[in-house]
C-alpha cells in the first residue's frame, strides 16, 4: 500500500492563504465572523471541518498540537483528527494542556488556564448567535453591522418569564469587547468566563456555515445577562468521582440501570493529572501497590 | 532592472510562508509587540525583508496590491510581486487588498484606503507600512483588545499625521484599515480595533 502524498497540512497553499488573511481580518475585528470559502474536507460536515481548516492554515512544523472533544483527549472526534495532523503534518501531539501550543476544541475550554503564545481553535457548528431567532443572512448582518441586539436580550427575558432564569446554558451569549454579539459555539456556560481576557488566542471555525471568527488575547468577552439577573455559571453538588476537584465541569456517566451514576470531570488530561498527583474521588480506582500510603482527600 | 537580479523570493514557500503568517498573526492579535519575521530571502529594494515576505506569504490573484509612487518608481519590482505572488498592481488604493508605503514621509492618511463596510468590515486594505524602527518605548500609548492594560509604541522617523491618521481609524471601528508596520525583519500589528493615542512630552 503505497500512501498519498499531501502538502503539508493537507490544505493546499491558495486555499491556506485564503483562510490566513481570513484569520487575520477576524483578528482585527474581534467577534465579527469573516466569510471565508471552506474547503471540502475529508470528513463530514459538523465532524469539525472549520477547526480542521484553522488548524491546517495556523499549524507549522514546531507546533505542539492538543485536540479535545467535549473536553476529552480519548474520543473519536480527537483521535481522528489527531492523526490526521499527525499524518499530514507530522507535528508533535501531546494531551497535556500546559505543553500544547495549538489546541483544537469540541465544546470545551480546558480547566488550566492557557498562556499566552497558546492558540485555542474551536470547532463551530452555527457562528451565527441570533440564528435560531432570525433566519434571514441579510437581517442579522443588518443587526452586527447596527449592533442592534435587543432580540437576544427578548429571548433571554423569554427565558426568565417561563423558567423563572435564564434557561440556556450552552452556546450562551456573548459580547466581544463590547462591539459584537458571538456564539461561543457550544460551550457549556460554565466556560464562558474563562474567554474573557485569557491570555491565548482564541479562533473559531465554522465549516458548514463558511465563518471565521476571532477573540484576541485580553480581550473583553461579556456574558449577556440583566441587572436583576446576573450570570451564573453551573454548579455541581459532589466533586469529581475519580479526583475529587471541586469547581470544574462535571460529566454524568450513567453505571446501571437502576439509577447508579457518577459524575466525572469532562476535561480528562485535567483528571488524570491530578490522580497522577495522588488525588482520589470517591470512586477512584483502589490504588495501585506501588502508590500504597497515599489516601483519598 | 536590477531590483529583479537581486531579489528571490522563498527557499522552502510552505514553511516560510507559515512562519511569516505566524509572525503576523501574533502581530495582529497583540498590537504594539515586535514580532520577527525570519525567512531569509532576497528583498528587492526598496521593500524592507519582512514586508517582501508579508506580501509573498499572504498575498495571491485574489489581492490587489497597490504601491506608493517610491516603490512603483523602482524599475522591476511590480514584476517580482507580480511573478511571486500573482497578485494584480493596481493604481486605485481603494481597490487594494494590501497597501505598502516605502517612504513613510510620504504618509498622507488612510482615508483613501479600502475601508470596508458596515455590512462587510473585512473588505478592507491591510497597510504595510515601513519605518526605519520600532521601538517598545516611544510617543504612541496602545490599548484595546489583545493588550493587557496599556503598551507604548516608538516609531522613528516621526511621521506627521500618523497619529491623528490612527485614532480616526480606531474611530470608525468596525470598519477601518489594519496596519504592519514593518522595519527589516520586524512586525508590529495596529489593527483598527487598537486605540492609539500620542504623548506629546515624548516626541
Amino acid at each position: 500500500m503505497t500512501a498519498a502524498a499531501y502538502n503539508f497540512a493537507y490544505l493546499d497553499e491558495q486555499t491556506k492563504r485564503m483562510i490566513r488573511r481570513a484569520i487575520l481580518k477576524a483578528i482585527a475585528i474581534p467577534g465579527y465572523q469573516v466569510p471565508f470559502a471552506s474547503r471540502e474536507m475529508p470528513m463530514p460536515y459538523g465532524w469539525g471541518t472549520g477547526g480542521v481548516q484553522v488548524t491546517a492554515s495556523i499549524l507549522g512544523r514546531d507546533d505542539v498540537l492538543k485536540v479535545i472533544d467535549q473536553g476529552s483527549d480519548d474520543t473519536t472526534n480527537a483521535v481522528s483528527i489527531r492523526k490526521f495532523f499527525q499524518k499530514t503534518a507530522g507535528v508533535a501531539t501531546t494531551t497535556a494542556t500546559a505543553e500544547a501550543t495549538v489546541i483544537q476544541t469540541r465544546h470545551r475550554i480546558p480547566e488550566t488556564p492557557l498562556q499566552a503564545g497558546q492558540v485555542l481553535v474551536y470547532q463551530v457548528p452555527i457562528p451565527e448567535p441570533l440564528r435560531f431567532l432570525e433566519p434571514r443572512e441579510t437581517e442579522t448582518r443588518k443587526m452586527h453591522a447596527l449592533a442592534e441586539y435587543g432580540l437576544m436580550h427578548v429571548k433571554l427575558y423569554e427565558d426568565i418569564a417561563r423558567h423563572g432564569h435564564i434557561a440556556t446554558t450552552y452556546a450562551y451569549p456573548v459580547m466581544v469587547a463590547g462591539r459584537y454579539l458571538m456564539d461561543p459555539s457550544p460551550t457549556p456556560k460554565f466556560d464562558n468566563p474563562k474567554m474573557h481576557r485569557s491570555a491565548a488566542l482564541q479562533l473559531f471555525g465554522a465549516g458548514r456555515e463558511k465563518r471565521i471568527y476571532a477573540v484576541p488575547p485580553h480581550t473583553e468577552v461579556v456574558s449577556l445577562d440583566f441587572e436583576d439577573h446576573p450570570f451564573e455559571v453551573n454548579r455541581f453538588e459532589q466533586p469529581c468521582a475519580l479526583c475529587g476537584a471541586e469547581g470544574v465541569y462535571l460529566d454524568e456517566v450513567v453505571l446501571d440501570d437502576r439509577g447508579g451514576r457518577m459524575f466525572v470531570c469532562s476535561d480528562t488530561d485535567h483528571c488524570e493529572t491530578r490522580q497522577a498527583a495522588g488525588h482520589r474521588g470517591t470512586m477512584a480506582s483502589p490504588i495501585a501497590a506501588g502508590e500504597g500510603g497515599r489516601r483519598a482527600d | 532592472m536590477t531590483a529583479i537580479v537581486s531579489a528571490a523570493g522563498f527557499e522552502n514557500p510552505v514553511h516560510e510562508a507559515q512562519a511569516t503568517f505566524r509572525a503576523a498573526m501574533r502581530a495582529l492579535a497583540e498590537p504594539g509587540l515586535a514580532q520577527a519575521v525570519t525567512p531569509a530571502l532576497l528583498a528587492p529594494p526598496p521593500l524592507q525583508p519582512a514586508t517582501a515576505a508579508l506580501l509573498l506569504a499572504l498575498a495571491d490573484f485574489e489581492t490587489p496590491i497597490w504601491l506608493d509612487p517610491a516603490a512603483l518608481a523602482m524599475d522591476g519590482l511590480a514584476d517580482f510581486l507580480r511573478f511571486q505572488t500573482g497578485a494584480p498592481i493596481v493604481a486605485d488604493p481603494s481597490r487594494a487588498a494590501f497597501g505598502v508605503i516605502t517612504d513613510a514621509a510620504a504618509f498622507d492618511g488612510l482615508d483613501r484606503f479600502a475601508q470596508g463596510t458596515l455590512d462587510y468590515p473585512d473588505r478592507s486594505t491591510t497597510l504595510i507600512l515601513q519605518v526605519d524602527a520600532l521601538a517598545a518605548e516611544g510617543a504612541f500609548e496602545l490599548s484595546g483588545p489583545g493588550i493587557a492594560g496599556r503598551r507604548r509604541l516608538g516609531v522613528t522617523p516621526a511621521i506627521p499625521g500618523l497619529a491623528r491618521a490612527l485614532a480616526g481609524n480606531h474611530e470608525m471601528f468596525p470598519r477601518g484599515v489594519d496596519l504592519l508596520l514593518v522595519a527589516g525583519d520586524t512586525v508590529v500589528g495596529l489593527p483598527r480595533s487598537t486605540r492609539v493615542t500620542e504623548d506629546a512630552a515624548c516626541m
